[in-house]
């Protein structure tokens, strides 16, 4: 990686974090698991880098079995994940 | 990555950025978790584009196998349960971190024997030591919500000094892995240590603080994201990462506000109650 590059991503790390500090107000308390789960259900984003682990890099035994755990587990996470999320702003709708 | 996929990958971002953002009200939220997912949908849309047709078949294997396994557990869940259901899945998507940056390393390291640079191993070592922690941490918190383990803290002396002598551990054998990648040992005593850290420093917490500690957990999660966004220098893993990285530790704090809690209070939570309870 080039520093320039470098550069690059720690500017997308710094910014996104700021964002994220500003994204959460004033979160009424009974919103405040499902917005652990909901952000729980982005944290599966790595499910991206499970996909590229089991393909370009994954020609090693022991790499491609890692990268398959990790595609089930982080498929597991979304799916589940957002699902979960789901189901409880259901149950918020019917009140 | 062509054009396309990081045009993609941009979409993602947005969804994720507007999905958090509308997950504050209860009118919106719901509508915010679906655009969250639709953004989730089109990373891997995006990514599976790009992907050889030889490893197609695992891949999709993979992918069903999880979702079936997710969607499950997911219905078959009751309500009451939530939290628990939250801090598994917290934990899986750690491990799924922590899988991603061994895999590449023993990728780069016993296959193509070449050496790591200085930022992919750093990225490595952190990947691997906040996805080890989130993913034991978040066990230990769901089995002791399910009432497998206690949930009364659990604390045994010298508590304090052993998790620092562990992380100074960590961070010795961190060096020396940047040195001399080749040696397996530094990597498998990471690994040890980053899953004892987990444990170490979940169980001392009582059960009534959990949900803030899963929130934490959770925010660890999106670092270990993050870090691995770093090793595959992927744009769309570092924003989402570091999004729900920094969004997690707000809601944490917020949380600890709610139970008129600080938050380092919670972290040493075994300490703080014994005191209350003398």
């Amino acid at each position: 990686m080039s520093s320039e590059a470098l550069i690059i991503l720690i500017y997308i790390l710094v910014l996104a974090s700021f964002l994220g500090f500003e994204l959460i107000a004033k979160v009424p308390p009974t919103l405040h698991t499902p917005l652990m789960s909901g952000s729980n259900a982005i944290s599966g984003i790595t499910i991206v880098g499970a996909l590229l682990a089991c393909n370009e890099m994954g020609y090693s035994t022991l790499s491609k079995w890692l990268g398959m755990i990790a595609l089930v587990l982080a498929t597991i996470n979304v799916v589940g994940g957002y699902t979960v999320t789901d189901r409880m702003l259901k149950m918020f709708k019917k009140k | 990555m062509s054009i396309a996929i990081l045009l993609a990958y941009l979409i993602a971002s947005i969804l994720f950025v507007l999905g958090i953002k509308m997950m504050n009200k209860t009118k919106s939220a719901r509508q915010g978790n679906r655009l969250s997912a639709l953004g989730m949908l089109i990373a891997i849309v995006a990514t599976l584009l790009q992907i050889e047709v030889i490893s197609l078949v695992e891949i999709f294997g993979c992918i069903v196998l999880g979702s079936a396994i997710g969607l499950y557990y997911a219905n078959k869940v009751e309500m009451t349960k939530m939290p628990e259901m939250v801090a598994l899945f917290n934990g899986f998507g750690g491990l799924a971190s922590f899988a991603v940056a061994l895999s590449d390393f023993f990728l780069r390291t016993e296959v193509n024997m070449e050496s790591i640079e200085l930022v992919t191993v750093i990225s490595i070592i952190v990947s691997v030591f906040i996805g080890g922690v989130t993913f034991t941490g978040s066990i230990v918190a769901f089995l002791k919500l399910n009432g497998n383990i206690s949930g009364s803290p659990i604390t045994f002396k010298g508590q304090h000094p052993l998790n620092l002598i562990l992380f100074i551990s960590f961070l010795a054998a961190a060096t020396f892995t940047v040195i001399d990648q080749s040696d397996p040992i530094l990597i498998i005593a990471l690994i040890v240590i980053s899953l004892i850290l987990g444990i170490l420093t979940v169980i001392p917490i009582g059960g009534a603080d959990m949900p803030v500690v899963i929130s934490l957990l959770n925010s660890y999660s999106g670092m270990a994201a993050c870090a691995t966004g770093f090793i595959l220098n992927n744009n769309v893993l570092i924003v989402a990462g570091s999004l729900v990285g920094a969004s997690g530790i707000i809601l944490t704090q917020i949380m600890c506000k709610a139970m008129n809690r600080s938050l380092i209070n919670v972290l040493l939570g075994g300490f703080g109650q014994s005191v209350s309870a003398a």
